[in-house]
């Protein structure tokens, strides 16, 4: 490690490092994030969430979106629409879009979190979210 | 004792390491509870010897080397059990019953504080605060800590462990 | 770049590492590595999250879950669940115990609802030995903007920030730092206090344990503030673990250039030493800390010369606890201003407590000053213990006094603490309930000074000596009233003359023992009863109506003092009885009482 010689220097690591803890602090307010919850169980898996929860976490981090908290859950049920992902804007209730594909992600980011107006593919089933 | 030469052979190298950690101290003034610190890591207690060892080395006199070994509690001129039993006496375990954890390891035992069984197996000690109040009463056996001992038949059944 | 989704804090605190916390590490890593996901979840041991009581702890990160009293075995299930499936383990959740139900997010739990943590930031929130993880914090951003001001600039915030010494006395920082840095020398030396000797207390360590780093930024400031080069941390050698985490914490803040010579840039220069203490009370007194760390007795001197002008070596050397420094960061990161809003018009800022005795939830929390005892006793603490009546609370540890019920509204803070005959001290709270007995209290912590008492001064060592004397004749129903008059008479000569702060505060526990509960001192002496049934000298087994004869009694006793034919009540003789209890533990009637 070479020696940090300055405030700037300081500043750059902290920015550098700074994911280290992010996911905790924003865990910390969770209440003011946008949730994107990927379902992550055997079927989903297979369906390729994962690469839908890294495209999420990537998009995130290339836009630097620090109001959006992506994790994942167990099986919400929807075998039939696997990928599925779960977003939750603050103080809104739970939407969940099916067969989500690498282009679906790309829409539901830019319209709904960012634009926060929902996109095609919601699965229009009153749905219980997790928690409940 | 069965084989003399080997205890003196084993004192004599704890004596030599001792000696070295003083020779390599970056600088002696003010090293005396350092020191005493190591002695005591190696020997297990600090015997007469030990002391007058200490003052020497470090050119401080004998009745300053004991007077710091008989100040502070965590220096003891006796040698501890195998086991070293230390109760905690801190105000969250007494609150929540320490001193009649301390009776029943007495009377299981037979001996007083400061003691160890005479064939040498457990010695006794109270403590102040290991810091695990939420566990309290508090009682460590070398380094494992046992918590939340609330009466004489758990105390047997900890002691039954060794 | 690190791409987990998910963070698993263990705590490493000294309580949970006693209920087997590294063992969970150890399985929370194998049974994650079988799920082939250690790339997705990272696991970390982290320093005390506070709830000591329900330890072992485990926290999952981003969703909060708070698991509770988690055993290496409960792990596999654990990860099966939650981390793969995405399904709380319900059982392993905290409960709340007046509603009974499952509280699975740490934000709603009472415990930590009103709890503010300043000094406690990074505890249980950052891996300690990890210095990246501090720094992403913005650790040693702090120190960064220090090195830009002028020193007088750095004092001037300090004493802005309204920060008081959290080591019991509660002397502005600040002032402190000033004085030491006016008197001119070749050397000087900054003085971490982590001697923690009051028992049942561990913030210090706790902070140490848990955020090593922030007292390492601290004291660099404030060796740029005073102008030292050299920083000592005076610790007991009986906390290995705050010892290695210190250690690992000054190793790699030199590796990242943040101690030793041209501090970021600058020609600041500052290194830390580690200076073990041997288990003396008495050394939490600056003087004899000092005195102390120069290898001899810890004995104190009079002041002054006050360690500002004349500390370790002769050298003006600041003296500042852990607590006090474990705030330093945060007010330069947040502004003076910002910490000053917090807390009291006298008391700033927020106090860590170390919650413990016959309360609920055992921990430790801190909260803005302020803040009222019955908050912190029913609110953050959940009550008494066992449905039991709330009796008193002692805080300031031997050098303080007992607050009773009707102390319960008073804001927390330095001067309501003294006024109301105890004091701050470092943040020990040792709540008693109906079955803990007042002048055996007493008695308990004068047993204590009298041992930890240096010999140095007549006045403390044999003053102690005779209070404690004093007061195990009472408990063993021996006193009578003149001893109670001696009790008061003595204390103040005690308080008077004693040389240091541990000997005029010694008879603190005595006098507001005897001032909030005389009543029970009276009934000790004059009718030989203790209230709450605690001194076993005064109890009386007796045999009621509900006796059957069956005998087992009079068989267990050990001295023979039961008498009693076959199928009639038995009779104690109190003259032999030696309330050992055995006959009370053997009668299947409940028909031996205890009063």
């Amino acid at each position: 490690m070479p020696k940090i010689m300055s405030l700037d220097e300081l500043k750059a690591l902290r920015d550098n490092v700074k994911n280290k803890v992010d996911l905790r602090i924003k865990g910390e307010n969770v209440d003011k994030m946008v949730v994107v919850r990927v379902a992550m169980a055997t079927c989903g898996i297979a369906a390729g969430a994962r690469e839908i929860m890294n495209t999420f976490a990537d998009m995130v981090r290339e836009h630097d979106l620090d109001y959006v908290m992506i994790t994942q859950s167990g099986c919400m049920g929807y075998c039939y629409a696997e990928p599925t992902v779960e977003v939750t804007l603050p103080g809104q209730e739970p939407v969940v879009y099916g067969h989500v594909t690498k282009e679906k992600a790309k829409e539901i980011l830019e319209k709904h979190i960012q634009g926060g107006e929902m996109v095609d593919g919601i699965i229009p089933v009153a749905h219980k979210s997790l928690d409940e | 004792m069965s084989c003399e030469s080997c205890t003196n052979e084993l004192t004599k190298s704890l004596y030599l390491e001792l000696e070295k950690f003083i020779n390599e101290l970056p600088e002696k003034r003010g090293a005396l509870i350092s020191v005493l610190h190591k002695a005591q890591s190696l020997f297990g207690y600090l015997p007469k010897e030990v002391q007058v060892f200490v003052g020497k080395k470090l050119g401080v006199p004998v009745s300053q080397v004991y007077g710091v070994v008989s100040f502070y509690s965590f220096f003891t001129m006796l040698p501890k059990g195998e086991h070293p039993i230390s109760v905690c006496l801190g105000t969250a375990c007494y609150v929540r019953g320490a001193d009649k954890v301390l009776d029943a390891f007495k009377k299981e035992l037979g001996i007083e504080i400061g003691e160890t069984t005479p064939d040498g197996k457990f010695s006794l000690d109270a403590l102040r605060c290991v810091g695990a109040c939420g566990l309290a009463p508090v009682v460590l056996i070398g380094d494992k800590v046992y918590g939340r001992i609330n009466t004489a038949d758990e105390v047997r059944k900890i002691l039954s462990e060794y | 770049m690190s791409k987990y989704n998910m963070h698993i804090l263990v705590c490493g605190g000294t309580g949970c590492l006693s209920s087997q916390s590294n063992l969970i590490v150890e399985n929370l890593e194998r049974y994650i590595k079988e799920a082939n996901m250690e790339n997705q979840v990272q696991v970390l041991k982290t320093g005390c999250f506070g709830f000591c009581e329900k330890g072992p702890i485990v926290k999952i990160l981003p969703d909060n879950t708070f698991y509770v009293q988690v055993k290496p075995e409960d792990v596999e299930e654990l990860v099966k669940e939650h981390v793969i499936k995405g399904r709380r383990v319900d059982r392993l959740l905290y409960q709340d115990p007046t509603t009974s139900e499952h509280v699975e997010d740490s934000k709603h739990m009472d415990f930590y609802k009103k709890q503010q943590r300043v000094a406690l930031r990074n505890c249980g929130f950052i891996d300690p030995d990890n210095i990246e993880e501090y720094i992403a914090r913005d650790g040693y951003a702090a120190l960064g903007m220090a090195l830009s001001m002028s020193t007088q600039e750095v004092i001037d915030e300090v004493k802005k920030s309204g920060l008081r010494g959290r080591g019991g006395g509660g002397f502005p920082t600040g002032l402190k730092w000033e004085f030491a840095s006016k008197n001119a020398a070749d050397q000087k030396y900054v003085v971490c206090n982590a001697d923690e000797g009051d028992p049942g207390a561990f913030m210090d360590r706790s902070i140490l344990e848990g955020d090593p780093h922030s007292i390492v930024e601290a004291m660099a400031i404030c060796g740029y503030a005073i102008g030292a080069t050299k920083g000592l941390v005076y610790i007991r050698a009986e906390y290995p673990l705050a010892v290695n985490r210190l250690q690992t914490a000054i190793r790699s803040a030199r590796e990242y250039g943040l101690l030793g010579k041209n501090i970021l840039g600058t020609d600041f220069e500052f290194d830390i030493e580690i200076k073990f203490g041997a288990g003396a009370f008495v050394c939490g007194e600056e003087t004899a800390l000092i005195h102390s760390m120069e290898g001899m007795r810890g004995e104190p001197t009079t002041k002054p010369p006050f360690p500002a002008a004349s500390g370790y070596w002769g050298k003006p050397t600041n003296v500042n606890n852990v607590e006090t420094l474990a705030n330093i960061p945060v007010i330069f990161l947040k502004g003076a201003d910002w910490f000053a809003s917090i807390g009291t018009e006298k008391s700033k800022g927020t106090k860590v407590f170390a919650l413990a005795g016959k309360i609920n939830n055992v921990g430790l929390i801190e909260v803005p000053m302020g803040t009222t005892l019955r908050e912190v006793i029913y609110d953050i603490g959940g009550g008494i213990k066992d449905g039991k009546k709330f009796k008193a609370v002692q805080t300031g540890g031997p050098s303080g006094g007992c607050l009773t019920e009707e102390d319960l509204d008073t804001p927390i803070d330095f001067d309501n603490l003294i006024a109301k005959g105890s004091m701050m001290g470092s943040g020990g709270m040792i709540v008693m309930d109906e079955d803990d007995c007042m002048p055996a209290v007493a008695k308990f912590y004068l047993e204590f000074t009298e041992e930890e008492s240096c010999g140095k001064c007549t006045p403390c060592r044999i003053g102690t000596k005779r209070l404690s004397e004093i007061l195990s004749k009472i408990v063993s129903g021996k006193g009578t009233e003149e001893d109670l008059e001696i009790l008061k008479e003595l204390s103040q000569v005690i308080r008077d003359t004693a040389l240091c702060g541990l000997g005029q505060t010694a008879p603190n526990p005595v006098l507001s023992t005897l001032n909030k509960f005389e009543d029970e001192y009276i009934a000790h002496v004059r009718e030989k009863r203790c209230p709450a049934g605690q001194c076993s000298a005064l109890l009386q087994y007796k045999i009621t109506d509900k006796c059957i004869g069956c005998t087992a009694c009079a068989r267990v006793c050990p001295v023979n003092a039961i008498t009693g034919a076959v199928k009639a009540k038995h009779t104690i003789d109190q003259e032999k009885c030696i309330k050992c209890g055995a006959c009370m533990e053997k009668c299947k009637f409940k028909a031996i009482v205890k009063e």
